[in-house]
């Protein structure tokens, strides 16, 4: 829920990383924590256990700056991965303005990686949310990995695409981050289908994070304008 | 509406909710009352202000106030209205408006509980009738920004997010 304070003339949005446990939902924040000016970051809080796994979430504040007269931030939040967190990872969804679902591409993580993207379209349902209908990236993490499933297997289980009903929209959009992909197309069948942009990621060294962040905040943005 | 309800702050809105938190502050001899909504964002300050980051304890008084709604709800209450937390010296008090915002007021021994939870109950009357008023009023229509923001804002992310 992006807040514009005119009496502050602040502008917040609420960006929240997602996914199955220790996907690297946290080392996504802190690559950001770590590698932004001092001036632009606030102070990142976590709500983890005493073997570093997150708790309740994970914040980070991020100002843009002052843009037209509005000091513009970003909330980055990250849910509990682990499945029995459930109620903790409802809450923090409440607001939401852009999702990112974090997934591990390790072969032996994908079953987990499905769950939780069904416990995502849950979540956001309960809360009267429609997931295709806001900002929404996602990012295949650990590609490094010898494990790693191929990125066709992965968006086939987790990046299927939804309908597309509205028939302005029923025309081919290319991915502006992968040539020769599309993000809606049609399929074999005639039916139009949308997908939502997804990115490769090592985010233990920072490779793909910043792409990701900055695909979510600008689709953020958009839906302000 | 594609996903959760924004709404906007108006200068007018503001300045009145100020003048109410300002009386409840001088009636209740309590430091700084802020007003924080359900989503963790800081929507108002008012009295001695905070030494500490306004953002970060938004999202955690937000945070602290799902979680108890959560636990109020497994002990079979619908919510709990308001809570407390009590130091040695600085004491928190929090309160529901309209289930929307969260009223946080910060006191320490220049007062007592039982005077603040008096005036709280006034002053959420009254907060809550000025949101639901502005809640009514704005309903359902998203806030926009100019286009030129959109531009610069995208340029921002570009320079902030380039590495």
């Amino acid at each position: 829920m992006s807040m514009i304070n005119y009496a502050s003339r602040e502008i917040n949005c609420k960006l929240v990383y997602y996914g199955p446990g220790l996907g690297g939902k946290t080392t996504n924040l802190e690559h950001v924590y770590n590698k932004v000016a001092p001036g632009a970051k606030g102070k990142m809080i976590s709500l983890a256990t005493e073997t570093e796994r997150t708790l309740f979430f994970d914040f980070l504040p991020v100002d843009l700056g002052t843009i037209r007269g509005f000091k513009t931030r970003f909330h980055l939040y990250t849910v509990p991965g682990q499945v029995y967190y459930n109620a903790s990872r409802k809450l923090i969804l409440k607001g939401v303005d852009g999702v990112v679902f974090v997934a591990d591409s390790q072969i032996e993580r994908m079953e987990a990686n499905i769950e939780a993207m069904q416990n995502l379209y849950d979540n956001m349902a309960e809360h009267g949310y429609d997931l295709t209908r806001i900002p929404f990236i996602i990012q295949y993490n650990k590609r490094d990995l010898p494990n790693a499933a191929p990125i066709a297997d992965l968006q086939a289980a987790l990046n299927p695409g939804w309908p597309v009903e509205d028939a302005a929209r029923q025309r081919p959009a290319p991915d502006p981050y992968h040539d020769g992909e599309f993000l809606v197309g049609r399929t074999q069948d005639g039916d139009w289908l949308e997908r939502a942009s997804y990115f490769e990621a090592v985010a233990v060294n920072g490779e793909g994070v910043f792409d990701t962040l900055k695909a979510v905040s600008k689709l953020v943005l958009k839906t302000l304008g | 509406m594609p996903g959760a309800s924004s709404w906007s702050l108006a200068e007018a809105d503001h300045a009145r909710i100020v003048v109410l938190l300002n009386a409840f502050l001088r009636e209740s001899n309590a430091r700084t009352a802020l007003l924080v909504d359900r989503t963790g964002q800081m929507v108002a300050t008012a009295g001695e202000p905070p030494e500490f980051d306004p953002t970060t304890f938004a999202s955690l008084a937000a945070a602290d106030f799902s979680a108890n709604d959560q636990l109020a709800r497994l002990i079979g209450e619908p919510e709990f209205g308001s809570l407390f937390h009590q130091g040695e010296t600085a004491s928190m008090y929090l309160a529901d408006i309209a289930r929307r915002v969260i009223l946080v007021v910060l006191f320490d021994t220049r007062t007592t509980l039982g005077l603040v939870k008096l005036r709280v109950r006034g002053t959420v009357g009254e907060l809550s009738a000025v949101f639901t008023e502005m809640f009514a009023r704005d309903g359902g229509t998203a806030p926009r920004v100019e286009q030129d923001f959109l531009g610069d804002a995208e340029d921002e992310i570009d320079k902030l997010f380039g590495e």
